[in-house]
């Protein structure tokens, strides 16, 4: 049994990089955690394996989710091993990898023992099977990153299993002339062929075993900072999650400083009231909080053509946050402005949005129509609390700005943040009246990728305090 | 397999995942091969289990269930919002020590009486000083009485999210070393290490050391068989049919976009509402008028509603009732 235990390490070891690349983080702890667990249940039953294994790796639903996926992937390529012999060879197939390294070792020397053409000869499937196993390990096949590798490490792996000597065997037959050699010769290279096909095949389920945690990190990556009006239809699902993700993580950082606790700084009053029942002597102490309010939000949207896939975004990111922040009210503008808070509430924010576009969007954009829009019906909600949000190119087609509603904005509220999409160099040339806006805002910045939008959002939560 | 198991802290009922099986159904308790696997490889890595899942399936119920079965005490820990460690740990006992110094006062006087100055009376009290904070004044809160209890116990930390961040933290030294440090006494180690379950609605998200110390169970709703044997153990009588047709008519309505699926302990309590009212098979009326037994929001009842006639239609189907 302990034997069994300790040969156990090495398909653990493999399978926990496998884990890593699907996505899941598994910390040294845990390893040894998981190889303790294996101790206790063994590897008889694949069922318990899994339930074990993926009882100490994986910590959330997605991660389970990952986890089952990596976990079948891994051990259907281990039934894989035995996959071509007979019903009764199965069973010592299992046990290969154990005298693998032996038989492996002389097959790769190609001229002694059970070399690669008499194993293709014998058709032996299972032992071609354990050979390419081990021939892959030594080519390292756990470090495939990119597709562009597979033939590379089809060539490696066919290398070690000593193709090369099988190949001049197989020149030389021909040149010898006999018939027989001739023959020979040619059930041989359809065999290799067979070889060829089922290393490549094998490399590449691989590389989905290995590589695929590291692509899908390598894309989200470049969608984080790749311009939202940029987006090809196809991202926007992959987007659409890291959104949610992005907003999980930020409500997760702030929901829980909203109560801060200033130690050193006694409550007299209440210290006194608390210690009553003590004749006033002051066994319990109570200290003095500070209660952080949750930031008020108005978000006022530009969802003219250009700006839309930005707002879209915005509004999907502040509907995503909203156990962080108290109280959200959302307007619409392109020509005049509308309010869509109760809109964005009762719909799922994807279908909110092409209804506000329908409704309001796509027109050209008129600023200084829209601020006098929301003077006239929201001005009175706007307190010393709130924050403003305007998202917009400030490309108003050479209307009046009206500035002094800005102005008058700025003085009711906590503060106006701008987010422009266009690069700086832009603002102010052609229409753009971002200038004649920027000395009423208390921010002014570029904000046109996934990055930018998180980045403003985290520094209005952090500013709450 | 026994010559396999760590030395020491593993209890014989734990010596295979079919006995914990079995200790649970015993206890009442139908667990599915995942929650007994979790169980048994908790109790020999000795490790806390998180179990995490929507609400009624069971999380709590499962803690209890393993004390039962093991009879081992359950201490029991409800985390909320403020919670702290004198609530959590442990608390002195100010009003013992008031009354305490208040009927010691003569011997107090007597002790530094003879004494002349401040500085010489209070080195006299120095030395009794520590009298006021040792054990007989510790009022013990679960953490302290799980460690205390020479048996071991079960320790089910409820509903840890609803907790702050930092008494999260305060957990981790209980969690991997099953010790906690009093200030004023020093390092108190388990006497024997209790089984901890922690329990999760996942409001919100749980920091990664404390996920790292423990096994991460997830309990999701269980298939229509685990059902059926739970409703069966836990509302002894029912009639197979009818058990057949409200499993099923549930497992239809959680494939519904309601804002709150049932869960297992909604379909417990309405298989007792029929079996109650006599009920033979279902009828479209009597799944009606009883909806809210499962559902707990208007909106979700309206939207059921529609569809009741479908539903127990295919409901009695399954059971082989003819319509």
């Amino acid at each position: 049994m302990s034997a069994a235990v300790g040969s156990a390490s090495e398909p653990l070891r493999r399978f926990l990089q496998v884990a890593r690349g699907a996505g899941l983080r598994v910390s040294a702890a845990e390893g040894i955690d998981a190889a303790r667990a294996l101790d206790v249940i063994g590897f008889g039953d694949r069922v318990v394996l899994k339930d074990t294994l993926g009882l100490i790796l994986a910590k959330t639903p997605d991660e389970k989710d990952l986890f089952d996926e990596a976990f079948d992937l891994y051990f259907k390529r281990d039934a894989f091993t035995g996959g071509g012999a007979d019903e009764d060879e199965r069973e010592p197939a299992e046990g290969q990898p154990n005298q693998g390294p032996q038989a492996g070792g002389d097959g790769m020397g190609g001229s002694s023992g059970q070399s690669l053409g008499s194993l293709l000869e014998n058709d032996d499937r299972a032992s071609l099977a354990a050979a390419m196993e081990l021939a892959a390990r030594e080519a390292g096949i756990e470090n495939i990153r990119f597709f562009t590798q597979k033939n590379l490490y089809a060539r490696r792996i066919l290398d070690r299993m000593g193709l090369r000597a099988l190949e001049r065997e197989i020149e030389a037959m021909r040149q010898g002339g006999t018939p027989q050699g001739l023959t020979r010769a040619e059930r041989l290279e359809g065999r290799v062929e067979a070889l060829r096909d089922a290393v490549r095949d094998f490399v590449e389920r691989n590389l989905i075993l290995f590589a695929k945690g590291e692509t899908e990190k390598f894309r989200e990556e470049l969608l984080k900072s790749a311009r939202l009006s940029n987006l090809e239809r196809r991202d926007l699902d992959r987007m659409r999650v890291l959104v949610r993700q992005m907003a999980k993580r930020l409500a997760a950082r702030y929901a829980k400083t909203r109560r801060k606790r200033l130690r050193g700084v006694l409550d007299t009053r209440r210290t006194l009231r608390r210690n009553m029942g003590w004749g006033g002597v002051p066994f319990i102490t109570v200290w003095k909080q500070k209660r952080v309010e949750k930031p008020r939000v108005m978000v006022l949207c530009d969802v003219s053509g250009s700006v839309a896939a930005m707002a879209q975004f915005l509004l999907m990111f502040l509907y995503a946050l909203n156990e962080a922040l108290s109280d959200i009210r959302s307007f619409a503008f392109a020509g005049s402005l509308i309010e869509v808070s109760e809109i964005l509430e009762k719909q799922p924010v994807e279908q909110a949005i092409t209804k506000i576009m329908e409704m309001i969007g796509f027109g050209s954009s008129n600023y200084g129509n829209s601020f006098a829009d929301f003077e006239d019906g929201w001005m009175k909600f706007v307190t010393n609390k709130t924050t403003v949000i305007i998202l917009g190119d400030a490309r108003g087609n050479r209307t009046d700005p009206r500035t002094e509603i800005m102005a008058r904005l700025s003085q009711r509220s906590k503060r106006i943040i701008w987010l422009n999409p266009e690069y700086k160099s832009a603002w102010g040339t052609g229409d753009s009246d971002m200038f004649r806006y920027a000395p009423f805002c208390s921010l002014v910045t570029v904000c046109n990728t996934l990055r930018h939008l998180e980045r403003a959002i985290a520094d209005l939560l952090e500013d709450a305090v | 397999m026994n010559d396999l198991l760590p030395p020491g802290g593993t209890r014989e009922a734990m010596n295979s995942i079919e006995t914990v099986l079995r200790g649970l159904s015993g206890a009442g308790y139908i667990a599915s091969q995942q929650i007994a696997t979790a169980v048994y490889i908790a109790d020999h890595l000795q490790k806390p289990i998180l179990v995490e899942g929507p609400a009624g399936v069971g999380k709590t119920e499962l803690a209890k269930s393993v004390a039962t079965w093991l009879g081992l005490p359950l201490i029991r820990m409800q985390c909320y919002e403020g919670l702290d460690e004198s609530k959590a740990l442990y608390e002195w006992k100010y009003g013992k020590q008031l009354l305490y110094t208040q009927i010691l006062k003569d011997k107090i006087s007597s002790v530094i009486g003879e004494t002349d100055g401040l500085a010489a009376a209070l080195n006299k009290l120095h030395d009794f000083g520590d009298i006021f904070f040792s054990k007989h004044f510790l009022e013990p809160r679960p953490l302290l009485r799980a460690l205390e209890e020479p048996g071991g116990a079960v320790l089910l930390i409820d509903e840890i999210d609803k907790s702050d961040q930092e008494f999260e933290a305060f957990l981790l030294e209980i969690l991997s070393d099953y010790q906690v440090t009093i200030p004023e006494i020093g390092t108190v180690h388990a006497i024997t290490p209790p089984i901890v379950l922690l329990t999760s609605n996942s409001t919100r998200d749980l920091g990664d050391a404390l996920k790292r110390r423990c096994l991460h169970l997830h309990i999701g709703f269980p298939d229509e068989k685990l059902e059926r044997q739970i409703i069966a153990s836990r509302v002894p009588g029912i009639d197979e049919r009818l058990l057949k047709q409200l499993v099923s008519f549930v497992q239809q309505l959680r494939m519904i976009d309601l804002k709150k699926v049932p869960s297992v302990s909604e379909t417990i309590d309405w298989a007792r509402v029929l079996v109650l009212l006599h009920t033979a098979a279902l009828e479209v009326d009597l799944v009606r008028n009883t909806l809210n037994v499962l559902l707990k929001f208007e909106a979700d009842i309206e939207i059921a509603n529609k569809q009741i006639a479908g539903l127990t239609h295919k409901a009695r189907a399954d059971a082989g009732i003819a319509v």
